[in-house]
């Protein structure tokens, strides 16, 4: 099992690098998890950061593609809620990378 | 689309004792990523999925009323419940998490026979 | 036209009027598993609504000869052929 050593703790990660225990989640946590992929956090990948978060505190699950789409539009503008936009910052498979970062589990329904 | 077909999704369970409700809604939701229109119809006891209020941690289960309170961001908005179970059991648009279309019995008769799929829970 | 499959007996009250409202002309009512328990009594059922009723789920319960009339019995091949003839199925369970 992986773990990230971070300010001195121990934080335990799944075999797809998802936060075992979600209530571990801290920006240096997010930071280290974006060496990962890797990835370098701008503000622009913090702000989706903070929509999948309350998306997760309304929803109680992480979001598919489609809604995390709808989610981004309402929260920070349609210019930004699209999939191009978000498969920029998040290449790859947004829905997935974007809920590692931000803690959540792995989006169940996502294609 | 030129492939969808239509999916009726038909809840008539109660949420937590069983896991009926949470595979109807597990369903709508993946029917919906693969970008097929889908509605749902609460019936029976499955109108109780829609009550405020729902803290089901001590029985260490998922809120149900948080999940289906996301069905329009999965573009879900054709949502409907049987006018019948929600008198029987006393429950207004008030009580609600979400806003949903009461049908009569003719009403479900015709929604049944405008889907493609019925898919029952 | 919608195929729709009852298998729970009458005493499931709820169930039962929830589906016999779901019934329009042209429909079909397979009872099957303990739902065959409804042709017993047999059911009131909306004009132009045909009622089945599987028979190895009516000859598995010794209920051949109770059978309410108007109710027909079909095999597995005519439950398959049922399937195919309607548009939906619709399973009340």
């Amino acid at each position: 099992m992986a773990t990230l050593e971070i300010e001195g703790r121990l934080i335990e990660l799944d075999n797809e690098g998802y936060l075992r225990d979600l209530d571990c989640w801290s920006p240096a946590v997010a930071r280290a998890l974006a060496q990962r992929e890797p990835l370098e956090l701008t503000d622009a990948h913090w702000e989706v950061i903070e929509v999948l978060r309350d998306f997760y505190l309304r929803f109680e699950h992480a979001p598919a593609m489609r809604p995390l789409v709808k989610a981004v539009a309402q929260q920070l503008g349609p210019d930004k809620g699209r999939s191009i936009y978000l498969m920029k910052l998040f290449p790859e498979s947004p829905a997935k990378v974007a809920a590692r970062l931000a803690g959540l589990p792995k989006p169940t329904n996502c294609l | 689309m030129s492939h969808s077909k239509t999916f009726l999704i038909i809840s008539r369970r109660p949420p937590y004792g069983s896991s009926h409700a949470r595979d109807a809604l597990d369903t709508a939701l993946t029917t919906a990523v693969f970008e097929q229109p889908v509605a749902m119809l609460f019936q029976g006891d499955g109108v109780l999925q829609l009550l405020k209020g729902q803290e089901p941690a001590a029985v260490r289960q998922k809120n149900l009323g948080a999940t289906l309170s996301a069905l329009p961001m999965y573009d879900i908005e054709n949502l409907y419940a049987c006018a019948d179970a929600l008198a029987q059991r006393g429950l207004t648009q008030d009580d609600l998490i979400l806003p949903v279309q009461p049908l009569d019995r003719a009403g479900i008769a015709a929604l049944i026979r405008n889907h493609d799929v019925v898919l029952n829970f | 036209m919608t195929l729709h499959t009852l298998n729970r007996p009458p005493s499931d009250r709820a169930l039962l009027d929830d589906c016999i409202a779901a019934l329009v002309a042209d429909d079909t009512l397979l009872l099957l598993e303990d739902g065959v328990y409804c042709a017993l009594a047999g059911l009131e059922l909306p004009a132009g609504v045909r009622c089945v009723a599987l028979a190895a789920d009516v000859a598995a319960r010794g209920i051949g000869d109770r059978l309410a009339t108007g109710i027909e019995v079909v095999d597995d091949i005519g439950f398959v052929e049922l399937c195919c003839h309607h548009s939906r199925v619709a399973s009340w369970f």
